[in-house]
Parts: C-alpha cells; structure tokens; sequence
C-alpha cells in the first residue's frame, strides 16, 4: 500500500463529509426521513402509489442544483470518468439492482446506518466496499496492466 | 416547511459531496485502490459524516415525531440477509467500475454531463428491474 499523498485532500473531504453529516441531520429531524440517496429516488420509481413524493422530488432537486450553485461562488472541480460508455452502462445497472436489493448505498449505510449504529449496515458497507476494492484492483492492476 | 427543508438538505448535501471530491468518479477509485495509489481522502468524508450523524440518530431515537412534527421513519432493526449481502456486493462492483455511487451521480448530472447522464439511466433502469422483480401487493 502507497498513500497517494498528491491527491489526498483531508481538510476539503473533512469539511465536505461535515456537510453531508449536517443534511443527514436535517433531513431526519426536521422531515423524519433518511437520507440514503438510492432509498430516495428508488421511492419516487417505485409502483407503489401511497408513497409521499413530493420531498423525494425537493431533495432530488437540491442535489442537481447544488453545482450551479457551487458555480456561482467558485469554479467546479474537475470530474475524471475513465469508464467507457458500456463500463458505465453495466456500472449504472449494477449500482441500480444492487443498492435497491442491498436496501442502501454509502448514504443510507455509509453514512446514516453507521451513525445509528446498525450492524446490519456495517455489514453492507463492508460488502460494497469490499467489492469495490476488488473490482478496482481488476481493472487498474490486472485488465489494464495485461493491456486489455 | 418541510418541503423546504428537503430541497435545503438536499442542496447541503450536493453541496458536501462536491467539496468532498466525491463527484469526482477518478477520486473515489483512487480510494478504492489499496493496492494501487491509494488516496484515504473519503475515508474522511464518510467520518466527518458520521461524526455529525451520531448526534442526530442519537436525538432522535428519543423523538416521537419530528422537529417539524412529521412522522419519524427510522428503518426497524433487521436481520443481515443474504439479499442485502447479495446486493451490496453488486452495488459495490458498480460503484468501483464506473466510480460512482447514486448521489454523486445524480450532483454531477446538474452538470449536463453525457457520460454521467448514461450512468444515471441506467442506475434508473436498474432500479426499475428490481420493481419488476418484486411480488405485486394486491
């Protein structure tokens, strides 16, 4: 294991991760819900009728604002996708299928069911980042190197 | 008022995720790649989080009803199941493989970006699978 101490940005991710602590906060004291954002939308595709929608839609809202607004203060970041446009196909659909049956993505495990301390989301967080720690090893040290 | 609370935490959140670097798909495979350059910037993101979140579930597990006097849907404590395990694994091959997860995701589409606007429809897509597969209720 080498740090990757050029990209490392702990004050930024510090801050940034604070910030989603904050929503989280809000959002489950104020409107009682959480916010696992693949719980959100998945709620709003869902068929079943007696779901309210109307606050899914709003936080929805609020995070594809969020970088117009970013862009009114300051510059946007740079966004690097190295996956080609079948990888993130196949990558949409896997996130997709597997947070809805894994019932939570970082969000709703990572951040809201570590901070209630439910070891049924430590349990998850483990396996998706398990997974993602493989996968990532696939395909910059075995795909990539062999120059596939 | 509680719509607009959802739209600010909603804005918040977004807002975090870009200072965080997380809409950044290069970043967070940089941080999945422990055998590689490995970059523990979002290990910080997900502990500045919990930091905050504690207090939170921790006020509210003594809450009735919310701040705004809304119904608390806090998920009941469930049994690990080999569906959950199943489907973490899944979303986790995912997120390694195209660098993003579902808010990250969804900010970056704010942007107008092609290659995020595919991934998000098909994360869509596959959302829409599993309420195909799911028993209907009668």
């Amino acid at each position: 294991m080498t740090i990757d101490w050029q990209h490392f940005t702990p004050w930024a991710s510090l801050a940034g991760g604070v910030l989603i602590g904050i929503s989280a906060s809000m959002l489950l004291l104020l409107n009682g819900r959480i916010a696992g954002i693949s719980g959100v939308l998945g709620g709003l595709i869902a068929f079943r009728q007696d779901q309210p929608r109307l606050w899914r839609v709003l936080f929805l809202a609020g995070l594809l604002i969020a970088p117009l607004a970013w862009a009114m203060a300051s510059t946007l970041p740079v966004a690097t996708i190295s996956a080609d446009y079948i990888e993130l196909i196949v990558a949409g659909l896997l996130v997709g299928v597997g947070t809805r049956y894994g019932t939570g993505c970082t969000s709703g495990h990572g951040v809201c069911g570590l901070s209630a301390l439910s070891l049924r989301s430590l349990v998850a967080t483990l396996c998706f980042m398990g997974s993602g720690i493989a996968t990532v090893y696939v395909v910059r040290h075995v795909v990539q190197a062999s120059g596939g | 008022m509680q719509l607009l609370s959802a739209f600010a935490a909603g804005l918040v959140f977004g807002v975090g995720l870009i200072l965080a670097g997380m809409t950044n798909p290069a970043k967070v495979q940089g941080f999945l790649d422990i055998f590689g350059m490995w970059d523990p910037s979002l290990g910080l993101v997900m502990g500045g989080a919990i930091v905050v979140g504690v207090f939170a579930f921790a006020r509210a597990k003594r809450l009735r009803r919310s701040l705004l006097d809304a119904p608390l849907y806090i998920p009941e404590p469930r049994r690990v199941d080999k569906r959950m395990v199943l489907g973490s694994l899944a979303f986790g091959v995912g997120w390694g493989l195209g660098g993003f997860c579902p808010g990250p995701a969804l900010v970056w589409l704010g942007t107008g970006d092609a290659k995020t606007a595919v991934f998000v429809l098909a994360m869509i897509g596959g959302m829409a699978i599993f309420e195909l597969l799911q028993p209907r209720a009668k």
